[in-house]
């Protein structure tokens, strides 16, 4: 353990958590008993080849999975003891979800994918304030179609921030990006980090975007390999790949 | 607005033809509901405020003659509100222009001016001065149909005298909504007419001073109908009573009740079909369309919608859908109303009638339409919402394919790859196969049970004019004659066979039931007027032996074998103890049928006619009908090639407009299911079969794979549909056989033919339609579609 996690208060704590999918006949173990505490404003990148548990970790600590063991704390809720009503509240006030593919509701145009957030938040931004912030103020009205993919992942990471979420998940979210394009999305990211103070936990297969964050953590089948921080992180613009 | 709502809004847009096409399928249910029980509401109510404002008697009987003085123990009788004695005379009328002749009922006016039960409504002119014998009322539709006014004189021969007449009112009764001559089958106002006539001058007339020969009564509040009957016909039994009757058999009554019983029919068979359909149309759009939103849904769960909000995400959707179809649907019930409304009054004469379908048809039609819509869309909604939110973020399995039956076929009838998609996608997919297989079929159904009323009027026209009454002309005679009369009429003008009857009065009785009706005694051998059997055979009569309708057989629990009691309600009033040898087709009434010589041996007395059938020389008719006119012993005439003219002529107007509306209907649920399982397969399988293109496929080979498996459910249905059809053909069957007229059920092959044609050119446009969607699908895109 580094110094500076035992300073920071825990946004999200995990204790030993493992998950086993079964279909059929057979278990797939995707989880070994993970456990890790999350800082607050922390921005956390998730490497690990394919396969080695990731989205699964990612999707237990979103409240949209559970574990098959082991706990999980979001400040002093165990969210392992709630019901899926409680998950949804969980996950409708504090996590903002970013995913590889963007996932906008096609039949909504960017600032009503943002409300689709801010209506059901409790103290959330305005739309336009979120798309302000990722650089869209002006592409409010169009609709997913008529966007380039950056800035649909853009969209989609202004619906994360719009509710000012305790969390932050992010699943490739540039996974589908051109380098370019991958460095504009991930300076939206940072920036909402550090503006908002949102723990974000960014997945990429993408070694080099390790260096814009402040720790990083390593999978390797299920298990946590690898855990340390960067002294000095680095602007996305920065890194190069 | 929300921006779930925007969504909604968007995605019904987005499949608006869709939308519509259900829309459109649920519209016709709620139509049809609005139209038939509004109308049935609109009749019933005004029906009963007429009878209830105009004091329509409860209870009616004739008799031959009854003192006055019996009136006070009629009213005594317990339950007995109030009593009123007419006379009712029949007449011949003779008015200027009309060749033919013409009769009329004569009814009396009470001395005081007013009848206290069945109270005329005054249209025109005013009510007869008490002292004027010639001043009299006739009924509006006669009126109208005469052109007669107030002042207008006619002439009537009333008893043999000549008398002439002053019309000093028209009205309308509620005695007589529905009016109907002795001896025919349809309405004919120029030829029938109401008369009302001061009381002296008529009880002059008919020698019937200080006596009556017909009774009206208005009962108390909870009074018992049965036993006021019984007690009136103990009483008037020995005046020559011919049996007491409720509303329940009151001519113009049991018309009204026929029709409405029709209406109840149309009512809850037709709608039930379409709320079915849609339901199965809604469940299986909002099916597809939910699974092709898996990820959406998953976003939504993943951003904290919880399930009970993307549920009713979705059914808004389907709501959407109902609200557009409930809304069609009343509008467009609410108009078809209003003209069957205007049908009926054509035939119904009320002193007002106005379509108000009032709060019941149109809230149980809007409850009915978004519960059908509901109910199909609450699975397909529900399964979805529940997806939990990780495993609907990942996209669905591409469909399974299983190895089976469907290669063995193909392999067997060497089938084509093309022909193989067809069937892999029909097994693959056997919920929504199922969906269209059921609505072409429920569409062939409904077809299938709107011709059969053709087939069954086709029937009953042929059987009430071809097989059983061959007769060119009826004369009713204005007594009982002996047999000579017959061969009198031989002698008239044009007559080339003349064949007498006899009708009398009965009631027939089996067990504890027992019913008022006519027996015929027929000729022997007779050749215009005969009877069919159930299968439409002529038959002979018995030597002694009583023949029934199969449908009085059935009130009354009669089967062949058994002996029933038939009581003559003329002189000589016997009772007597009848084995029924035969039942018969019979369509219009319920007389029974014996064979002359029979009726007479047990009367012991020489056989009479009061009715002659004529069979006659059409170029002679005009001549036959002036020596009619002249000739004071035919109290009356009917022509059955009018009737039979008006018959035709009422039921194009009315049932088959009617009937017509309703294939069209039916129809409409073929396209509606197939246009749309078309478009679900188009969507879903674009990719497949631009691939098929980019195969070197032609545009009509992919189209075939497409049009071949809609076409392939469709045949696979039709014969399915036959046999809903039959059903549901019995259930109409059932539903329009009334106590006016019970319907042969027999279905022709034309029938289930142009059902099957109908539909199957109506499931090919709708196929075709569709697949010129498959021109518009951009190759390159369709291949680049991650679905
Ligand atoms: N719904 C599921 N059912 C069965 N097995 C699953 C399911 N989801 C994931 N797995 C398995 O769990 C393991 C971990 O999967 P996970 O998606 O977490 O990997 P990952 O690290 O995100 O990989 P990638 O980098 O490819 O996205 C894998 O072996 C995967 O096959
Ligand atoms: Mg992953």
């Amino acid at each position: 353990m580094t110094s500076a996690e035992a300073d920071a208060p825990a946004v999200l704590r995990t204790e030993a958590i493992t998950k086993v999918y079964r279909t059929g006949a057979v278990a797939v173990q995707a989880l070994r008993g993970v456990s890790l505490a999350l800082a607050e404003g922390d921005l956390v990148v998730l490497l690990g080849a394919s396969g080695s548990g990731k989205s699964t970790l990612l999707n237990i600590l979103g409240g949209l999975d559970r574990p098959t063991e082991g706990q999980v704390w979001f400040r002093e809720q165990n969210l392992t003891t709630l019901s899926d009503s409680e998950l949804t509240l969980y996950r409708r006030a504090h996590v903002g979800f970013v995913f590889q593919f963007y996932n906008l509701v096609p039949s909504l145009t960017a600032r009503e994918n943002v409300a689709l957030v801010t209506e059901i938040a409790t103290a959330p931004m305005r739309p336009e304030e979120a798309l302000d912030r990722v650089g869209l103020g002006a592409r409010l009205n169009h609709f997913p179609a008529e966007l380039s993919g950056g800035e649909q992942q853009r969209v989609a990471i202004a619906r994360a921030i719009a509710k000012r979420p305790g969390l932050l998940l992010c699943d490739e979210p540039t996974g589908a990006l051109d380098s370019a394009t991958g460095i504009t999305v991930l300076e939206a990211l940072v920036e909402v980090n550090r503006d908002l103070g949102a723990a974000t936990v960014l997945i990429t297969h993408n070694a080099a975007i390790q260096a814009i964050a402040d720790r990083v953590i390593t999978m390797a089948d299920g298990r946590i390999a690898g855990d340390s921080r960067n002294a000095v992180p680095l602007r996305p613009a920065q890194v190069s790949w | 607005m929300r921006a779930l709502d925007r969504k909604l809004l968007r995605d019904l847009r987005r499949i608006w033809a869709q939308s519509l096409a259900i829309a459109l399928v649920l519209a016709c249910g709620i139509m049809v509901l609005v139209m038939a029980d509004g109308t049935l509401r609109s009749l019933s109510e005004t029906r009963a405020a007429y009878y209830d404002r105009h004091r329509f008697a409860d209870v009616f009987a004739g008799v031959t003659r009854a003192p006055r003085s019996l009136l006070d123990q009629v009213a005594a009788i317990d339950g007995v509100a109030q009593a009123e004695a007419r006379i009712v005379l029949p007449a011949v009328l003779d008015l200027d222009g009309m060749a033919e002749p013409a009769t009329a009922r004569v009814l009396s006016l009470p001395a005081s001016g007013t009848p206290a039960l069945n109270l005329p409504l005054l249209r025109a002119g005013r009510m007869p001065d008490p002292l004027r014998e010639a001043e009299v009322l006739v009924n509006e539709p006669f009126a109208e149909k005469n052109a007669l006014h107030p002042g207008d004189r006619f002439r009537i021969t009333l008893k043999g005298q000549r008398r002439d007449l002053v019309v000093a009112g028209v009205i309308l009764s509620p005695e007589f909504i529905y009016t109907i001559g002795p001896g025919t089958i349809m309405p004919d106002d120029r030829h029938f007419g109401l008369i009302w006539m001061n009381e002296a001058p008529l009880a002059a007339a008919a020698d019937l001073d200080g006596a009556f020969n017909d009774l009206t009564l208005g009962l108390a509040r909870g009074a018992s109908e049965a036993a006021v009957i019984a007690a009136l016909d103990r009483l008037l039994a020995p005046y020559g009573g011919t049996g007491a009757q409720g509303r329940d058999r009151q001519v113009s009554h049991v018309f009204l009740n026929s029709e409405f019983q029709q209406l109840t029919t149309i009512s809850v068979t037709i709608p039930p079909v379409f709320l079915i359909v849609s339901a199965f149309l809604v469940n299986m759009v909002l099916g597809r369309l939910i699974a092709l939103e898996r990820s959406q849904i998953g976003l939504l769960k993943a951003l904290g919608y919880g399930t009970g909000q993307i549920a009713g995400h979705y059914l808004k959707m389907s709501v959407g859908i109902g609200i557009g179809g409930v809304a069609m649907g009343l509008a467009a019930g609410w108009r078809a109303g209003q003209w069957m409304t205007g049908l009926y009054a054509e035939y119904f004469r009320f002193p007002w009638l106005i379509y108000d379908p009032g709060p019941r048809a149109l809230t149980l039609s809007a409850a009915l339409g978004m519960a059908a819509v509901v109910l199909g869309a609450l699975r397909a909604v529900w399964s979805s919402a529940r997806l939990a939110p990780a495993v609907a973020m990942s996209p669905p399995a591409p469909p399974t394919f299983h190895r089976g039956w469907v290669d063995g076929v193909g392999r067997l009838l060497a089938l084509r790859q093309s022909s193989m998609m067809i069937l892999r996608s029909v097994t693959r997919w056997p919920g929504r196969a199922a969906v269209t297989f059921f609505g072409v079929a429920a569409s062939v159904a409904v077809l299938v049970g709107c011709f059969f009323m053709f087939d069954a009027m086709d029937l009953m026209m042929d059987e009430l004019f071809v097989q059983a009454n061959r007769q060119d002309v009826t004369l009713i005679l204005a007594d009982a004659r002996n047999d000579i009369a017959v061969t009198d009429a031989q002698g008239l003008p044009g007559v080339r066979l003349a064949e007498g009857g006899f009708a009398l009065p009965v009631r027939l009785s089996f067990g504890a039931t027992s019913r008022l009706t006519t027996l015929q005694a027929r000729a022997d051998g007779a050749e215009l007027t005969r009877l069919l059997d159930p299968e439409g055979h002529a038959i002979a009569l018995p030597g002694d032996g009583l023949v029934l309708p199969e449908r009085l057989a059935g009130r009354l629990g009669v089967q062949p074998g058994d002996r029933v009691q038939v009581e003559l309600l003329v002189p000589p009033r016997e009772t007597w103890q009848v084995e029924v040898t035969g039942l018969i087709r019979q369509s219009l009434g319920e007389e029974v049928h014996m064979a002359r010589a029979a009726v007479f041996r047990r009367m012991r007395q020489p056989p009479q006619v009061n009715m002659i059938h004529l069979s006659v020389d059409p170029a002679a008719l005009p001549a036959l009908n002036a020596r009619v006119k002249a000739t004071p012993a035919i109290a009356g005439l009917t022509s059955w090639t009018d009737v039979e003219a008006e018959v035709e002529a009422s039921t194009d107007r009315s049932m088959k407009s009617v009937t017509l509306i309703f294939s069209a209907l039916g129809v409409l649920i073929a396209l509606g299911v197939v246009y749309n399982a078309a478009r679900i397969q188009l969507a879903e399988r674009a990719h497949e079969l631009a691939s098929l293109r980019v195969l070197g496929f032609s545009r009509a080979e992919v189209g075939f794979v497409l049009v071949g498996e809609m076409m392939l459910l469709a045949l696979l249905a039709i014969p399915a549909g036959w046999g809903l059809g039959y059903g549901f053909a019995a259930l109409v069957h059932q539903g329009f056989s009334t106590d006016v007229v019970s319907l042969p059920f027999q279905i022709t092959r034309r029938t289930y033919g142009l059902a099957a044609l109908m539909v199957g050119v109506a499931a090919l446009v709708a196929a075709l339609w569709v697949r010129r969607g498959l021109d518009r699908v951009d190759l390159v895109q369709a291949l680049k579609q991650r679905e």
